[in-house]
């Protein structure tokens, strides 16, 4: 059954065609990859839907549901999870809060009953354990602005977890990470893709793409120019030409 | 206690209320409002219109706060469609258009306002113990809705509404709940105004109030329920112990304001808690 269907997005900027006629479909459960040299539309692509970004055309349907005229909180509601490749803390927030404030998302759906409410604790322990699960427990009573990217990069993956999303959408989440971390938060992310939840990733970082996605798809100039198994797709001469051109070693020391 | 210092008790206690009301908004929820004065004025006519028409003032006080609030969520509606830095200048000029539409209508009393508001019925002292237990009432109100969910959700619209909503935080209905409320307690603190002076015109609810009420809120410390309460007593009291502070109100409480904003954008709170931070760290480095 597929879960996320995009058809014919399309994004302009003025000047710049950032999305062109994208469509695609991601069944329950898959662990997808999505690639492109920068300045692809990739991060653009992700906002369309999200619904942080209006698009200039096209319909995002999730779980069954067309939300191509709904805001992006009704899309979270509708089981989507979001971390952002510029990294977004709530600034005024320890970590542990800024991930209990979506594990509370029950609690904030109704303000007059949010406004009944005032226990924290299990959003709070759930926080903790989603903190610990991308590793950075040991900054949980942290002020987020003195933290390195790393640690807000994985804030970010453990904020959208909260969310308990049917669909996760993480936008270079392994930047800033060195080596082993890195490793560590893929390995995370595929095991919560074995519990079913479905994940789109962009990522840069090949060699952990090729290692972790079952399928990609490529962006390039804004079209969607390949979209398979990962060994395939790394092969098309297209993508090799588009995106490979310039970093052919990662691709052949993935292949 | 004398005659003149209950009168002021009074005023501080509806200052006090007025503050709290607009710290909601922009110190809990992050809505900058420049024309704050004109719910309070929504409040003060529509308590004392009531009132001298000879309804009773407890209904008067709660069509006030009514009345503030239907003005206060069309306002944050409109605030909706508007970002952060249009928002000062909607707000600012609703202000306006409070105070040329009041001035111009003659069953308003136009330039001369509303005299001879009758008395509310429950005697000097039991006037006074209402504004003093509705003040206490929104203090309690606020350190509680601090600590709800809702406070919750207020603290990330604050923060960065577009990253709220990616949480699952419908961020409009929780601006107009702000905005509600907020008025609404704006609203009673103009009827209670109202009823203190006997006497209101179009001037107690221009400008220069909106800017007094903005710089409690920002001095005291946006957000911090203490420090604006504090911050109210305080300018409340300013022009009565030197006179010349009414005469420079708005020079005074707005440089005050831009002072604050520029040196110490967490206000006095924001000062209180960096020492004790300071205090905390000096104790643990020599033990
Ligand atoms: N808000 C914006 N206003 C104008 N142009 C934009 C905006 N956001 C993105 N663009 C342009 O749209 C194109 C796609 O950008 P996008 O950020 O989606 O690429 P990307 O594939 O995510 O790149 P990267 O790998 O560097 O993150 C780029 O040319 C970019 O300059
Ligand atoms: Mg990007």
């Amino acid at each position: 059954m597929s879960l996320l269907d995009v058809s014919n997005a399309f994004v302009r900027f003025d000047g710049v065609t950032a999305v062109n006629d994208v469509s695609f479909s991601l069944d329950d459960g898959e662990f997808v990859g999505l690639i492109g040299p920068n300045g692809a539309g990739k991060t653009t692509l992700l906002k369309v839907i999200s619904g942080v970004l209006p698009p200039g055309g096209g319909r995002v349907v999730l779980n069954g549901q067309d939300v191509s005229d709904k805001p992006p909180f009704v899309r979270a509601r509708a089981g989507l999870g979001l971390s952002h490749q510029i990294v977004r803390p709530f600034r005024s927030m320890t970590p542990v809060d800024n991930v209990a404030l979506a594990a509370g998302a029950t609690e904030t759906r109704n303000p007059l009953k949010a406004l009944a409410r005032t226990d924290r604790t299990a959003a709070r322990a759930r926080a903790r354990e989603l903190l610990d699960l991308v590793g950075i427990g040991d900054a949980a009573e942290a002020d987020p602005s003195n933290l390195p990217l790393g640690y807000l990069k994985r804030l970010e993956v453990a904020r959208a977890l909260a969310l308990e999303p049917k669909l996760l959408l993480l936008d270079e989440p392994l930047a800033g990470l060195n080596h082993v971390e890195a490793g560590r938060l893929a390995d995370t992310v595929t095991a919560i893709n074995g519990q079913g939840t479905t994940v789109l990733l962009i990522e840069h970082n090949l060699s952990e793409v090729m290692r972790i996605c079952r399928r990609l798809l490529v962006l390039d100039q804004g079209r969607l120019i390949a979209d398979g198994a990962p060994q395939t797709v790394m092969s098309d001469a297209r993508v090799r030409a588009a995106y490979l051109g310039e970093s052919t070693e990662d691709a052949d020391a993935a292949a | 206690m004398g005659a003149y210092e209950l009168s002021l008790l009074t005023l501080i206690g509806i200052n006090v209320m007025l503050a709290l009301s607009l710290n909601l908004i922009t110190g809990f929820c992050g809505q900058i409002s420049l024309g704050h004065a004109a719910f309070y004025g929504v409040g003060a006519y529509t308590g004392a219109m009531l009132t001298t028409s000879g309804q009773p003032f407890l209904l008067a006080l709660v069509v006030a706060a009514l009345f503030a609030a239907v003005a206060g969520v069309i306002v944050g509606l409109a605030s909706l469609r508007v970002r952060e830095d249009f928002l000062a200048i909607t707000t600012m000029g609703v202000g306006f258009l409070f105070l040329g539409v009041v001035r111009q209508q003659e069953w308003l009393g136009g330039e001369l306002g509303i005299s001879q508001i009758p008395e509310t019925g429950l005697g000097d002292g039991g006037f006074i113990m209402l504004v003093v237990g509705a003040t206490a009432l929104v203090f309690a109100a606020s350190v509680y809705l601090k600590r709800t969910w809702m406070g919750f959700a207020f603290d990330s619209i604050a923060d960065d509404e577009d990253t709220a909503r990616t949480v699952g935080i419908d961020v409009a209905r929780y601006k107009l709940t702000a905005f509600a409320f907020g008025t609404a307690i704006a609203g009673i603190a103009g009827c209670l105004y109202a009823h203190y002076a006997r006497i209101i015109v179009p001037d107690a609810f221009g400008f220069t109030v909106s800017i007094t009420i903005l710089a409690m809120v920002v001095v005291g410390g946006i957000g911090s329920t203490i420090g604006v309460t504090i911050a109210a007593v305080v300018l409340t009291l300013m022009p009565e112990l030197f006179r010349f502070v009414n005469d420079y109100k708005l020079l005074l409480y707005g440089g005050l304001l831009l002072l604050t904003m520029r040196y110490s954008p967490q206000g006095f709170a924001g000062l209180v808690r960096q020492a004790a931070a300071k205090a905390r760290s000096k104790s643990e480095a020599t033990p």
